[in-house]
């Protein structure tokens, strides 16, 4: 499906990366053609935004499944999938079907498989599956623990110019532990491990990504000693980018509480005082991307003890409005919203997307940020309600959606 | 002797079921000090039932109680079984250990089974932590946990209690609780419920609790929980009124946690010699099952005059009666306890 008619939507408050200014927009033939003092042309189909932002689609930089309900709720129209399905995106012929499966309105960009299996150990044909769509290498849900496996991959990535997304817990020392080591977990009685491990395998990415020149984004980072290995690299002038949910900078181990499976998550929930330095490195800017990690998951995963239960949230519903809530708590403003959520993602998978600028994809939302309503895990419009926050109150709704210039659900 | 007659201390509870107004015993850490002493008061009455040759009562006649292990028992299984026959009740055994059972829905759908078939109680081994509380959110009876992965053992914690009260009332000391006394628990901590539960009891009684291992074995942030943390076992004993010895949970360790038993002994093995450091007359306890050799001796295990091991399996029936009477109150209608269902 083709944008046929120009779209003009005034009266908005267009979110930018330089700030929030008044004024329309333009979409023609799928593309944003002009923005700011733009008056409708004749012929044109108008939509008043009724002071509205006027922003761009999300971009969901590493989710687990294809949810396009949940997706369009929360204004996403373009999510970058991990490799981590039944199988695994390990070959061409897997990551040419997943990136044609969202179309026309939700492009999935697939991540492949840094390692066959994502067993860590054999480099995964990188090189055709970039011929057949995949927009970056990710190890998936676990480190490769092999370092000499990890400096290969990361010398082969970076001859193709890849970005490599890399899950930062060192797996030795996390074993089977569900938790972080701390008095919540001793209570519990919850295999734990340290909150190091973190750091620790990040210390040692950094290191090989610097032998490899290669660039690194590690998909999330959870906890205070990781945060100043990454703005320390940075710093030196590293290609290293950093990742978050919004459940390590909403929540702390005290979620836990009543071994509630939906907070069951990896990397597991971390100590307040961690919280508070993911939100500090959210607002100085050490932290570039924030994704929903959307992993929906039915009763059959999380119906279980804790410890037997799998990990994720469903996250993509609740994405926006838990990073709004850092603009209303002053940790940052509207524009570097979303470059977190959609900006940042975009460029690091190297889309023409994720702003609203003259000339990109018209991935175009509407939201109403003041808009109450109540996350209720029964009533989502994803595949499983797995969310951490059943019950909060919370505000900032998706009003209007476009794809490429075609309106979503209306 | 029956539950309707006046336990000991009954003036220092509030009157009927807000003496214990909770529908499952899950854990020490959901209890109040004096619903705690009203469990050990409780048991009391049967510890004297137990010492006579009559060991039985019909006060849960026509009850049936279910004891589902989801992981390999032996003494506790048999305590519980045994407390429910000498109650009268009708008392079945579910044997599942974790290995058989496939993990997923299967545990819901077995608690809804046994739910089905319309237990009085169900007494819930596991090997996950958490897992008993799972289940007695699917049922309509009370659940009582006989240990949750490395989470709680609240009748171990309760038998000690009331083993410890009744061995230093036989050396004359009147106070029921443990205020004043240090007691050093030593052991594979990281891996236990029963130190979990113990903490949580001893102190809510009124005791000093030191933990001691090595630091492998010894569980972050424990300090959190008014625990006194040590790693040299000459130190944790240094006066102490009571030792309690764990063994090591090698079923539960993935990975080396020490290098080797007779090292393990070497640092931490209760010893005559060893047992001197601690204060005069001090009493040893072990959970059980015992591995003579690494962190007890036999000769101490043996101690007459200070080995309470053997007190501690016999309060586990009374303590576990006690709980399971005081559970079924209100199904059964007891005066003050709510309707019978």
């Amino acid at each position: 499906m083709k944008q046929t008619r120009p779209i003009t939507i005034t009266s908005g408050r267009l979110v930018t990366s330089a700030g929030v200014r008044e004024g329309a927009l333009r979409m023609v033939d799928g593309r944003i053609a002009a923005l700011g003092d733009v008056t409708a042309e004749d012929g044109d189909e108008i939509v008043d935004a009724r002071g509205g932002l006027v922003t761009p689609g999300l971009v969901d930089l590493g989710v687990f499944a294809i949810d396009k309900p949940a997706f369009h709720f929360g204004g996403i129209t373009r999510a970058a999938l991990m490799p981590d399905q039944s199988p695994a995106l390990d070959l061409p012929s897997r990551v040419s079907y997943i990136a044609k499966s969202g179309k026309p309105d939700l492009w999935v960009h697939p991540l492949a498989a840094a390692t066959r299996g994502l067993e860590g150990r054999e480099i995964a044909e990188i090189a055709l599956m970039r011929e057949a769509g995949a927009r970056g290498v990710a190890t998936g849900r676990s480190w490769i623990a092999d370092s000499g496996a990890m400096l290969r991959l990361l010398q082969y990535a970076a001859m193709l110019d890849m970005t490599v997304v890399t899950h930062a817990e060192d797996a030795a020392l996390v074993g089977s532990a569900v938790a972080t080591a701390g008095e919540y977990a001793t209570r519990r009685g919850l295999p734990s491990a340290p909150a190091e491990a973190e750091a620790i395998a990040i210390a040692r990415d950094l290191a090989l990504a610097e032998m490899a020149g290669a660039r690194l984004h590690f998909r999330q980072v959870t906890t205070a000693a990781g945060l100043d290995l990454v703005r320390r690299a940075k710093a030196q002038g590293q290609a290293v980018t950093a990742g978050v949910t919004p459940a390590h900078f909403m929540l702390s181990d005290l979620a836990t509480v009543d071994f509630r499976t939906f907070a069951r998550l990896s990397p597991p929930l971390r100590s307040e005082t961690d919280r508070q330095a993911v939100r500090a490195a959210i607002a100085d800017g050490t932290i570039d991307v924030i994704s929903s990690g959307h992993d929906p998951r039915g009763p059959e995963d999380k119906r279980l003890p804790f410890a037997d239960a799998e990990p994720g949230m469903a996250g993509a519903e609740t994405l926006l409005a838990m990073v709004l809530s850092l603009v209303l708590d002053d940790v940052i403003d509207l524009g570097r919203a979303f470059e977190l959520v959609a900006g940042k993602p975009a460029q690091l998978l190297d889309v023409e997307a994720g702003r609203l600028e003259a000339g990109l994809e018209a991935d175009i939302a509407i939201v109403d940020p003041d808009r109450p309503w109540v996350i209720q895990s029964a009533k989502m419009a994803a595949t499983a309600g797995n969310t951490p926050f059943d019950g909060q109150p919370t505000q900032g709704r998706v009003t209007a959606l476009w794809k490429g210039g075609v309106a979503i659900g209306g | 002797m029956t539950a309707s007659q006046t336990p000991p201390h009954a003036a220092r509870y509030p009157a009927g079921a807000r003496a214990f107004p909770h529908r499952d015993l899950l854990g020490i850490g959901q209890l109040e000090r004096h619903e705690i002493l009203f469990l050990l008061d409780e048991a009391e009455q049967w510890v004297a039932l137990n010492r006579q040759r009559t060991k039985h009562t019909d006060t849960l006649a026509g009850l049936t109680i279910i004891n589902a292990f989801f992981e390999n028992s032996t003494r506790t299984l048999l305590s519980f079984e045994i407390a429910g026959k000498r109650l009268g009740a009708d008392v079945v055994n579910m044997h599942a250990a974790t290995s058989s059972v496939k993990k997923g829905e299967t545990l819901i759908d077995t608690a809804i089974t046994l739910n089905a078939m319309r237990a009085d109680a169900i007494v819930i081994r596991h090997g996950s932590s958490g897992a008993t509380g799972l289940i007695a959110d699917k049922v309509d009876c009370p659940v009582l946990n006989a240990g949750d992965g490395q989470h709680e053992h609240p009748t171990q914690a309760l038998l000690d209690a009331l083993a410890l009260r009744h061995s230093l009332r036989e050396r004359g000391a009147a106070a029921d609780d443990f205020t004043g006394l240090t007691i050093t628990i030593c052991g594979d901590i990281l891996h236990s419920r029963v130190a979990r539960s113990n903490l949580l009891c001893l102190q809510a009684l009124g005791a000093t609790v030191r933990l001691c291992a090595p630091p492998a074995l010894m569980p972050a942030g424990i300090e959190a929980m008014g625990a006194e943390v040590f790693h040299d076992f000459d130190a944790a004993l240094d006066g102490a009124d009571v030792v309690m010895m764990l063994r090591l949970q090698t079923e539960r360790m993935s990975g080396q946690f020490i290098p080797s038993a007779r090292e393990y002994h070497h640092l931490y093995g209760l010893t005559a010699a060893r047992l001197e450091k601690a204060g005069k007359d001090a009493l040893v306890m072990h959970p059980g099952p015992m591995n003579r050799g690494v962190e007890i001796d036999s000769d101490v295990a043996d101690m007459i005059d200070r080995s309470i091991i053997t007190r501690q399996v016999e309060m586990g029936v009374a303590i576990r009666m006690a709980c399971l009477e005081v559970l079924t109150r209100r199904s059964r209608g007891v005066e003050g306890w709510g309707e019978a269902a």
